[in-house]
């Protein structure tokens, strides 16, 4: 029997596993149906704020030698308001709208925005590295993260998703916050806090000074953490970080990871890059002979 | 070339230094600089610039008549454009790419349309054409004082039957108008093979309106904000495009059937805003 794709991650069925990332090209309905017409599985939106925001000044993405990028884009978006009328006439893409506040008002208000679209999930992002009062300064405070996340839950019965990160508390603790308040799903992780500097003018790169590293450099931290998760809690994981081949997609699979994203990757093979990881994913299965992507999930911690 | 050229990651930003500033007109320069990559870019490709303190912009990629060199050419207009329109002979900026794909380059009888610093990509269009082309090269300008690359287009078509004709909306020099109308009088003169356009957007609708229609090849190079030139910020969106991955160059076609061509824009947000 030809394997099957789909997969269920915390009350969210998904035809294929591989996800767009949050922060990548994800300000557009017409780029959403290109990407579900390329292969994504779900396409994760930018994160959107209560009020639109401009971001930082350019340069706000840095290459790094070697592979990997970090960016400090600084949040750009159009605001929730603006952006649930942007994506009101979705029928076929599930869209997972990515919220970003400081306050539990602030989602609860967002996620009112959102009522008449069709939306397969909120994930909150509680991990952003390079933006003041929000992101990680909110996912390293556990009384705010477990405010944050009961609001969600009592505001809506769409599935919700927490995004995590390295921040300067152990992020288990976020999502052990994350979970007994209800979470439905993490994803992990967030980029990691990073700079460059340019050796000729001396001056660091980014206008905002430091970004967030994302790319190949941090997949074997991504995959640590989705095993540690996975290890510690009984909680579906999306895992997210620097995965660009159907290896890496199906190296979390075993640590413990249900669906993963891609962002990064993007910037260096363009869109085919999910109908590339998922051709391999399949092929994986057929050769090892499972039929689900279920099958695979955690396998490697039984060693 | 020096060694670490050849291991150069077109991502990554490399420092030049500016060795010539040349002024086009009051607001617009010319900055000249060498490099072993910029050269040679196809014609529409452009380099995201970075002045370092201020900002980072897309730069369609202009030639410069000595090898080994290549420019930016900047209208002073916001702050980042008037950071680089500020670098002096001397002043180091960064860069990176070339970015974006290119135009397809036809033979015959050709027409080439550019407004403002839209040129840019023109100039270097004209430097791959062939001898045996017709070419026409159509600069539009808001007065005299704001034309310049009439006496370049001429140069670089010294050895081509050409005609390059200037078009001003206030009348103050060459043609009565805007350039769209002239665009629209020699394409239903004469028969044309191709017509290339970089400009403000609404003449670029325009003008590939008087094409396409007629079904004439028309490519046009789109400039949207931009902030990763690489695909993945999503800023630059047009409709389901990317205008720096899947353009910025689109042909008559495809802009016929896309919603934003010549309607809107994003902000720095991401909200459409109407041309």
């Amino acid at each position: 029997m030809e394997p099957s794709l789909t997969t269920s991650i915390g009350g969210i069925q998904l035809d294929r596993p591989t996800m767009l990332a949050s922060g990548i090209l994800g300000i557009s309905l017409d780029v959403f149906n290109r990407l579900y017409r390329a292969g994504a599985g779900a396409v994760v939106t930018k994160s959107l704020s209560r009020e639109p925001w401009e971001g930082y000044p350019n340069p706000t993405i840095f290459s790094v030698n070697g592979g990997g990028w970090i960016n400090a884009v600084g949040l750009s978006n159009p605001g929730a308001p603006n952006f649930a009328k942007m994506i009101e006439s979705n029928q076929d893409v599930p869209i997972v709208v990515s919220l970003v506040g400081s306050v539990p008002d602030d989602f609860k208000m967002m996620i009112e925005e959102f009522k008449n679209c069709n939306v397969t999930a909120f994930e909150l992002n509680l991990s952003c590295p390079h933006v003041a009062k929000v992101g990680l300064e909110v996912g390293d405070d556990p009384e705010l993260v477990k405010k944050i996340v009961t609001t969600v839950k009592n505001s809506t019965n769409v599935p919700a998703i927490a995004k995590v990160g390295l921040g300067t508390t152990n992020y288990l603790n976020t999502v052990k916050t994350a979970i007994e308040s209800g979470i439905d799903a993490i994803t992990a992780i967030n980029t990691v806090r990073a700079m460059a500097i340019d050796v000729e003018t001396q001056r660091p790169i980014l206008s905002n000074k430091f970004g967030g590293l994302s790319g190949t450099p941090i997949k074997p931290i991504a995959l640590r953490c989705v095993y540690e998760i996975s290890s510690k809690y009984d909680i579906p994981i999306i895992g997210c970080g620097g995965i660009s081949t159907w290896e890496d997609a199906i190296e979390f699979f075993l640590a413990g990871a249900s669906a993963i994203q891609i962002g990064s990757a993007i910037g260096d093979n363009w869109i085919n890059v999910f109908n590339d990881i998922n051709t391999g994913i399949l092929q994986y299965m057929k050769q090892k002979n499972y039929s689900t992507v279920n099958e695979m999930v955690g396998l490697a911690k039984k060693f | 070339m020096r060694w670490w050229d050849l291991q150069r990651n077109s991502n990554h930003t490399t420092i030049v230094t500016i060795e010539k500033v040349i002024d086009e007109t009051p607001t617009v320069r010319t900055l000249v600089f060498s490099d072993s990559v910029m050269p040679n870019v196809l014609p529409g490709q452009f380099a995201m610039v970075w002045i370092p303190g201020i900002n980072e912009l897309p730069m369609s990629v202009m030639i410069s008549q000595e090898s080994g060199k290549a420019a930016f050419t900047v209208r002073k207009h916001g702050l980042a454009s008037t950071g680089l329109f500020n670098i002096a002979s001397g002043g180091k900026i960064g860069i990176r790419g070339p970015y974006g794909n290119a135009f397809d380059i036809k033979s015959g009888k050709l027409l080439l349309v550019g407004g403002g610093t839209g040129l840019v990509p023109m100039m270097r269009l004209l430097t791959f054409l062939k001898p045996t082309d017709d070419v026409t090269v159509l600069i539009g300008a808001k007065s005299k004082n704001e034309v310049f690359f009439e006496s370049l287009a001429n140069d670089l078509l010294k050895n081509n039957v050409h005609n390059v004709i200037v078009s001003t909306d206030d009348g103050s020099y060459g043609e009565n108008g805007f350039v769209t109308d002239v665009v629209e009088k020699l394409v239903n003169e004469s028969h044309f093979d191709a017509v290339y356009t970089c400009g403000p957007e609404k003449m670029m609708y325009k003008t590939v309106q008087s094409a396409h229609s007629r079904g004439i090849f028309v490519q046009a190079s789109l400039e949207r904000m931009m902030k990763c030139g690489v695909g993945i910020c999503g800023s630059c969106c047009v409709g389901e495009d990317l205008a720096c991955k899947d353009g910025t160059i689109f042909d008559g076609n495809h802009l016929s059937k896309n919603k934003e061509f010549g309607y809107s824009h994003r902000n720095k947000a991401g909200i459409p805003e109407n041309y």
